[in-house]
């Protein structure tokens, strides 16, 4: 089992439980080695998988306990995945509150990693708009938890140690249409995108900026933004029906299986970025796209974590504070005179965040792809680790897969508070997952 | 846990008291490796070594008794003790081995099959024991030291090469049966490497360091390979060597 970057698999026994009651049980007599829940395995990561021990695929869990078409206030299984809410409220004129890049994550899963979208700036993120959640703990016990007490704030980004969420009560929010009004501007540098991205921000909903990292000098940190939000019904003009059941993508390619390693080279990777930069458009305003190209453009190639080849990517993603602009162009510095083919970067504003290991913090966030398999890069992340952690950032655990132990409690002040309160919830210490293991969260001895 | 790139927090070297064990373990404590068993035939010799580790960062070196030479019983009992007391091992590196006397081995059948016993069969018993404790924990990754001699004995040294290409066909197939159990297993094979043990040896075309076997280990755990050569350029070589006639691979200066 590996997560979405397909590095460091590990073995362990695959559970499926068909309905809450069966978590229970399998959560009752927790196994030697511990276990941990799993959605849709969208976690780079090891967060998600655990050697020699156990795994709860939770997907089955997919039941509407109710919905309230009125106010948007939805309680679902919490393996339902945000495309299938996506797809199950849209007709009513209602929509997930948070996208995160892809929509095969589920409602567990966005909670354990507590996700954010295009829209943190204003809206947080996705544990934000949670009411409140049903939490199985190792011994078979059932807590549910609500913002303000202490098993949503160890849960709300816990990944999964904290116990398996089971159901979660979620407000939605309301959409007209199927449609997003998007506003898309090229920026020549850092500096620029950072700029307009200040300033005209909190006039968007959504906002997410594609970044190039291989662009050195004058064009370091070029980028297009792309800013939005969904459409009205009156936008759609003249012999539009004003349908909104839409949410699909136009057409889904699969990645083939068996693509060696290296196809993602530097030279492919800045001709990708080089093409994508002069095709967008240098200004547009209004056009409108369909919620699913405009939200999860890359769920159109199934498995295309497989372009890069058996040795598997990593994703890095980083948060520095405002004010640290620097360490930003630091480390886009780093990454264009390596010439590291980072792929797919964003960038992208962020509020505050909610969970004591939550990921967001007020300031600007990073992600890029890189192939794994390559020795240089340890030392290469490690310094990249440093820059972040004296300006105050931290990494996204979901995203994580080879941070030193040691810099976790820097990155993440709650760090202590929050084994306080797994200790609470799991006093023997049977929620483990590899990625706990890694970062020194469990006493496995 | 092995991370992403390959880099271990803990390791286990059957043979801690080689130079290219030295040289790999201080590599690995660079990174995140932060405990380290040396698992030696002196072990009281390590004292130095451990020292040196733990001011590299290592939060715990143990150095413990360990020959190849030893029942498998007692090898049984060794992995045990070491997995139970550290808790999972991301990494068992396997460097142990004897170059032996090629002239009396090649005249002595008793001298011949100690070098094979102790580079074959006494590692393999040491071998299977540690994979059993990685196939229980779910993941590990295996490392054994190898030669290009395995790859086609040679006249001037095929006893050590026989007993180093047993070992190498039964890691191979090791591997093979530990895929998909989370357990990687990387042979390596180096070629005339400058160590205690070649000293007084003329050097071989394309004679390496330990660092240099350090450095193709690494990168072989970062790849998830299954085979590095070191210097890389020796795959190349020993591929045409293999396949040249036998008299004129007699008449080769190797």
């Amino acid at each position: 089992m590996t997560g979405w970057g397909r590095t460091a698999p590990t073995l362990a026994d695959l559970h499926r439980p068909v309905d809450a009651e069966a978590v229970t049980e399998l959560l009752a007599r927790p196994a030697a080695r511990g276990v941990i829940a799993r959605g849709l395995g969208r976690s780079y990561g090891d967060a998600a998988q655990n050697a020699g021990g156990r795994v709860l695929s939770l997907t089955a869990l997919r039941a509407v306990r109710s919905f309230d078409v009125e106010t948007g206030v939805i309680s679902v299984g919490a393996g339902l995945s945000l495309g299938d809410l996506a797809r199950m409220v849209l007709p009513f004129g209602w929509f997930p509150p948070v996208m995160p890049g892809t929509s095969h994550v589920t409602v567990g899963g966005a909670i354990a990693a507590d996700v954010h979208g295009k829209n943190h700036h204003r809206e947080g993120s996705f544990c934000d708009h949670v009411r409140s959640l049903e939490l199985v703990v190792p011994g078979g016990e059932r807590r549910t938890g609500a913002p303000g007490d202490g098993v949503f704030a160890a849960t709300a980004g816990g990944m999964g140690l904290t116990g398996a969420v089971v159901e979660a009560t979620v407000q939605l929010i309301a959409v007209e249409t199927d449609r997003v009004r998007v506003d898309t501007e090229r920026a020549r540098d850092l500096d620029d995108v950072l700029d307009r991205m200040e300033r005209g921000d909190e006039g968007y909903r959504y906002s997410v900026a594609w970044i190039d990292c291989l662009a050195r000098g004058r064009a370091l940190g070029r980028s297009v933004l792309m800013r939005g939000d969904h459409a009205g019904r009156d936008e759609l003009g003249a012999g539009a029906d004003g349908a909104v059941s839409e949410f699909a993508p136009a057409r889904v390619l699969s990645a083939p299986a068996g693509v060696p390693s290296g196809l993602l080279s530097v030279p492919a990777v800045r001709a990708f970025n080089e093409a994508y930069f002069r095709h967008a458009p240098r200004c547009e305003r209004g056009r409108l796209e369909p919620l699913h190209s405009y939200f999860h453009p890359l769920d159109g190639v199934q498995a295309w974590n497989r372009l890069y080849g058996p040795r598997g990517l990593l994703q890095y993603q980083l948060v520095v504070p405002f004010g640290a602009e620097d360490t930003l162009r630091a480390i886009l510095e780093r990454l264009s005179g390596e010439r590291r083919p980072a792929f797919l970067a964003v960038l992208k504003r962020f509020g505050g965040g909610r969970g004591l290991l939550s990921f967001p913090i007020p300031g600007w966030t990073l992600t890029m792809d890189l192939p794994a398999g390559d020795a240089e890069l340890s030392p290469f992340f490690d310094e990249l680790d440093t820059l972040v952690v004296e300006a105050g950032g931290r990494l996204y655990l979901a995203k994580d897969s080879r941070l030193a132990p040691e810099l976790l409690g820097r990155m993440y002040p709650d760090l202590e508070r929050w084994l306080e309160l797994r200790a609470e919830l799991d006093p023997h210490g049977s929620l483990r997952s590899d990625l706990a293991r890694r970062l020194d969260l469990v006493h496995t001895r | 846990m092995r991370d992403a790139l390959g880099d271990v927090q803990s390791v286990l070297v059957l043979g801690g008291g080689s130079e290219i064990a030295l040289a790999t373990v201080r590599a690995l404590v660079a990174r995140r490796a932060r405990t380290v068993v040396l698992a030696a035939r002196r072990p009281e010799e390590l004292e130095a070594t451990a020292q040196e580790l733990r001011g590299a960062g290592a939060a715990v070196v143990e150095a413990v008794r360990f020959d190849a030479d030893d029942d498998a019983s007692e090898h049984l009992r060794l992995a045990d003790d070491v997995f139970d007391r550290h808790g999972d091992l991301d990494l068992v590196l396997v460097t142990a081995g004897v170059l032996g006397d090629q002239a009396a081995a090649e005249r002595d059948g008793a001298n011949a099959r100690a070098v094979v016993e102790t580079n074959f069969g006494g590692l393999v018993s040491a071998i299977v024991a540690c994979t059993e404790r990685m196939r229980a924990q779910g993941h590990g990754a295996l490392c054994v030291l190898s030669t290009v001699a395995a790859e086609r004995p040679r006249r001037s040294n095929f006893v050590y090469g026989a007993s180093k290409a047993g070992l190498d066909a039964f890691v191979q197939g090791l591997g093979d049966s530990l895929a998909g159990t989370g357990v990687n297993v990387l042979v390596v094979r180096p070629g005339f490497v400058h160590t205690r043990m070649t000293a007084g040896l003329e050097a071989a075309p394309l004679a390496t360091t330990p660092e240099v076997v350090a450095g193709a280990i690494l990168d072989g755990l970062a790849r998830g390979a299954h085979t590095v050569w070191a210097p890389p350029a020796l795959r190349y070589v020993m591929s045409v060597l293999r396949h040249v006639p036998r008299p004129i691979f007699r008449r080769l200066p190797i």
